[in-house]
């Protein structure tokens, strides 16, 4: 018996309680909801459950890894994911007009993944190293690794991986404290540059972005998505339409339902009291990794721990601005929801972190 | 000192560093906010829109076409049925390459060029994103592979439909017509009739004879489905169902033996006969040569048959019954006769003498017997069918008295029949005349015009089914019906029947004298006259006249058959009713270019008559006929 307490003892020792019941009732919600966005199709739910016990294993390994290691692992990261983001810009695989895939062997990577973590673990390293010493020009040269990964990423193009790590590597960068005035004139400069980015974006991209001003300008085009996961939103009411019932849902209308466009299906058929719930349970996570940040030991975890929170926020507001209509059609899943092992994977790696820089024995650091 | 202000710049970093995460707490909680406005925005502001639009995306209401009524002949015989089979259907709107999927498709199934031209033309003239049969009448191991090719095939689709057949072919296609496609100028009619609504999902209208002009009883009400469809289209389940009714059936008075016996005997010849049943209107048989095979132009009739169909001299789409006009000839002369009597301009008794000619303003005006037929009073005048006796009688009758008589017997008017397209004919008189022409010096009515008028010829033309009703009102003692085809309309639910009751357009005020005789007359002419040959041995009696119309004059020439080409010969008449006593049936025939009505269109009216009376076949019909001669 001792042993077997030993065990567990042992095995929850590095895993954070609170963080854990918010994100497995948001997984929970997540199973419940594939099963009827997957049309009662069991097998999708049992391989996202699948899904879910490999990157819980991942996050639990993850969460025993102490956050100094984390921090030596930075830099060959970094510099793995530029190697493989260049890579793939010269050899990818293409599919669907985007070239995001890379062969290795048996399997293909998408190596914009590992930089959703490998770019702020890199930035919130280089600022940790130059702490003491904290210059404009260090903020010059973390913007400079970010925006080398960034460039790459949304020009394979993926809109949403490179939303993702601009906000993920924007976080760092105004917890490290990047002075006000700078950001003030980032936002004039990126207002001045906004016909630039216009000019480098692919034709879908522009297009999904006046279709965002006006969805009913092309309905069976590019505002189709929007249109009909507005429909399903609208029509779930107060009470939502029940579980397996949102004809949105159950009659095709609504795209990409299992992965990206799942919060559709959730509030078509649970309705607003169902989307103030899951409003809820991200307030949970993202309080809990507030708390957990708040009080990380140092500089390297305070940003960590606080870009990786802000960016699972970014994810759920993004995933669900778009299916309400008001941010336009990015490829951005809500978090710990929508179908999709890879994500999965990335986001309890996140966790697993937060669980780490919790848990281990705050070294004061001298 | 200076590790102190370490310390101190530590934790001022440490209080700024939890002020800005305090400002991104604050962010997080107003873009949530921002978020949760929204979802009220749209599920509870907003929620009766998007639940109106959730519906509409959701509910499709599908018409469901009832089934067509069937057409029957008098004795039950099926004219116009429907039958189910497979068809495959491309909606042009769903497909990009037309072409290549039509390629496609000929590898899985048959596709004739005569299928790819009919689709091109259906094509053409759709309007909307309907689907086109490119197939129709899949065998069952077409449907059946192209089951399995479905996949490959987006836009394409099996459908089992009901087809309209008629499966007498040509046989009465004059009477039954045919239905076809909806075009745009049906449409454009349905919409203005206001029965457009009726119509969603029908594809197809009657478009000639009685599938025309009963089209109303025919197509039945059309039912709806409320479905429930997929954003592809497809129909997951039915929500509520309101069942077609299907159109009524018709009876028709005619008889379909009847009918093919008359057609048959025709043989080759061009032609149109209508017997009409004289108590009531009724039309047991109504026949125009040649015909053609109506089940041509139900799915659209390919370009192939259209040509030679529409391009034939001997115009087989012409309902030559209902539309063709043509002089009476001499079987106008009873009429004329009755005229006489009934004005006081003759007496039976009166005689004329007939030198074979009757002059008239230095014009001679001639009759077929050479030399006349000597001393002819009027019943040898109908017998015998003397030219001279009427040249004369027109001539005192004067041509508005003529026309004011005829004009009771139906002569220049429409019948009314119920099948659309009826042509008028032409009565003639002097207001005619005068209506007719627009140059003054035309205008005028000539007194020698009125010559050839008493013979049936000159100005008159009449529709056969005139002809016809003229001779039924006769035999029916002056009482006249309006001619019709359909006897019954049987409600489809029901199966009650409802007549179409006999209408008497009017009696035809005549002494029974007069008309006893020239009945009597007409049955001389089958014993002992021009119709004695075909009629001989006849085991009925019965009254007839013959007639023989000029297709052109021939200015004091003599009229030689032979050496006229075949188009301008003569059209050959015959009227006749039969039996005398009580007559149960009385016809008009003619034959196009025939030449004498005693040669050709007597022995058609025989074959009728024999037929209706007696049960009796045509040799040529007579299952195992023994070969003796041809039919006569």
């Amino acid at each position: 018996m001792p042993l077997i307490r030993r065990l567990w003892e042992r095995l929850i020792l590095h895993l954070d309680g609170f963080l854990l019941f918010a994100a497995g009732l948001l997984m929970l919600a997540g199973l419940v909801v594939l099963y009827s966005a997957a049309d009662a199709n069991l097998s999708r739910v049992t391989g996202q459950a699948v899904n879910m016990a490999v990157a819980l294993a991942i996050m639990w390994l993850m969460a025993n890894v102490p956050p100094q290691h984390l921090a030596r692992m930075a830099l060959p990261l970094y510099a793995l994911g530029m190697g493989l983001l260049i890579a793939v810009a010269l050899f990818g695989e293409v599919s669907n007009g985007a070239r995001r895939w890379l062969y290795v062997g048996v399997t293909r990577i998408q190596p914009s993944e590992l930089m959703k973590l490998a770019v702020p673990l890199m930035l919130a390293w280089y600022f940790d190293k130059n702490e003491a010493t904290l210059r404009l020009r260090d903020y010059a040269v973390a913007a400079a690794l970010l925006l080398a990964p960034l460039l790459l990423i949304f020009r394979q193009p993926d809109l949403g991986t490179a939303v993702l790590i601009a906000a993920s590597g924007f976080y760092v960068l105004f917890l490290a404290g990047l002075s006000w005035r700078i950001m003030a004139g980032l936002a004039v400069a990126g207002a001045a540059a906004a016909p630039v980015l216009w000019s480098l974006m692919h034709d879908y991209q522009r297009r999904r972005i006046l279709t965002l001003l006006d969805p009913t300008q092309d309905p069976l085009g590019a505002g189709y998505h929007t249109i009909q996961s507005t429909i399903a939103v609208g029509s779930g009411g107060i009470a939502g339409k029940g579980w397996l019932k949102g004809s949105q849902t159950h009659l095709d209308f609504l795209p990409e339902r299992t992965t990206d466009f799942i919060f559709a299906v959730y509030s078509e058929e649970f309705g607003l009291i169902g989307n103030l719930v899951l409003l809820i349970l991200y307030l949970l996570v993202i309080g809990r990794g507030i708390v957990i940040t708040a009080n990380a030991p140092t500089f390297f975890t305070r940003l960590m721990a606080g870009s990786i929170t802000l960016t699972l926020f970014t994810y759920a507001f993004v995933n669900m601005g778009m299916v309400a209509g008001i941010l336009p059609v990015v490829g951005v899943p809500l978090p710990l929801v929508s179908y999709g092992g890879t994500s999965m994977v990335t986001l309890l790696l996140g966790l697993g972190m937060l669980m780490s820089i919790q848990t281990h024995p705050k070294l004061v650091k001298t | 000192m200076k590790r102190r202000v370490e310390i101190r710049n530590h934790q001022r970093e440490l209080y700024y560093f939890r002020l800005r995460l305090a400002i991104a707490a604050g962010f997080v909680l107003t873009l949530f906010a921002l978020l949760l406005g929204r979802f009220v925005y749209l599920q509870v502001v907003q929620y009766e829109h998007y639940r109106t639009q959730a519906e509409a995306n959701r509910i499709s209401i599908v018409p469901v076409v009832p089934n067509r009524g069937l057409i029957l002949d008098r004795n039950g015989e099926v004219l116009a049925h429907n039958y189910s089979a497979y068809t495959l259907e491309i909606t042009p709107g769903k497909v990009a390459d037309l072409e290549a999927t039509i390629d496609a498709l000929a590898e899985v199934v048959d596709v004739a060029p005569k299928d790819r031209k009919r689709f091109r033309k259906l094509l053409d003239e759709s309007t909307s994103f309907e689907s086109l049969p490119i197939r129709t009448l899949l065998s069952d191991v077409e449907a059946a592979r192209f089951a399995a090719n479905r996949f490959r095939f987006p836009g394409v689709e099996i459908k089992a439909r009901l087809f309209r057949h008629y499966p007498r072919g040509e046989s009465a296609s004059h009477v039954v017509g045919y239905i076809g496609r909806i075009n745009d100028r049906d449409l454009e009619k349905l919409h203005e009739d206001g029965e457009y609504p009726n119509y969603r999902g029908s594809d197809y209208i009657g478009k000639v004879g009685i599938e025309q002009s009963y089209e109303r009883e025919l197509h039945g009400i059309t039912g709806f489905e409320q479905v429930e469809v997929d954003a592809g289209g497809r129909a997951v389940r039915t929500l509520s169902r309101t069942p077609p009714v299907s159109g009524n059936n018709l009876t028709l008075a005619l008889d379909a033996r009847l009918q093919e016996v008359a057609e048959q005997a025709f043989g080759g010849n061009r032609g149109a006969l209508v017997a009409i049943e004289p108590a009531t209107g009724g039309v047991l048989a109504f026949v125009s040569r040649p015909g053609f095979d109506p089940n041509l132009f139900v799915e659209g009739i390919d370009p192939q048959n259209w040509e030679a169909l529409n391009n034939s001299l001997d115009r087989p789409l012409n309902n030559r019954a209902l539309r063709g006009v043509y002089p009476p000839g001499s079987t106008f002369k009873p009429y004329m006769a009755l005229a006489a009597l009934e004005l006081g301009k003759r007496t039976i008794h009166q005689t004329i003498s007939d030198p074979g000619y009757f002059t008239f303003g230095g014009h001679r005006f001639r009759d077929s017997k050479p030399g006349g037929h000597g001393i002819v009073d009027m019943y040898k005048s109908i017998v015998a069918s003397s030219d001279t006796y009427y040249y004369m009688l027109a001539n005192d009758l004067g041509i508005d008295a003529i026309a004011g008589f005829m004009r009771q017997f139906g002569f220049g008017s429409r019948t009314g029949v119920d099948i659309e397209g009826e042509s008028e004919g032409v009565l003639p008189s002097q207001e005619w005349k005068q209506r007719r022409f627009r140059k003054p010096e035309q205008q005028k009515w000539y007194a020698g015009e009125t010559i050839s008028i008493g013979i049936g010829q000159g100005y008159n033309a009449y529709t056969p089914i005139q002809l016809a009703q003229a001779v039924a009102t006769l035999a029916n003692d002056g009482v006249m019906f309006r001619p019709h085809l359909v006897q019954f309309v049987e409600r489809s639910g029901s199966g009650e029947r409802r007549q179409i009751e006999p209408q008497p357009t009017r009696t035809v005020p005549l002494k029974p004298q007069h008309l006893e005789f020239v009945k009597r007359a007409m049955v001389g002419v089958n014993r002992e006259g021009t119709g004695a040959r075909a009629f001989a041995g006849a085991e009925y009696v019965s009254g007839g006249k013959t007639g023989t119309a000029q297709m052109f004059s021939m200015k004091g020439e003599k009229y030689v058959e032979s050496r006229v080409q075949e188009r301008l010969r003569d059209h050959s008449l015959f009227i006749a009713f039969a039996p005398a006593e009580e007559p149960k049936i009385a016809l008009a025939v003619l034959v196009e270019n025939g030449g004498f009505g005693a040669r050709t269109a007597a022995p058609i009216a025989r074959q009728v008559l024999d037929y209706y009376l007696l049960g009796k076949l045509p040799r040529a019909m007579q299952p195992q006929a023994e070969d003796d001669d041809a039919t006569d």
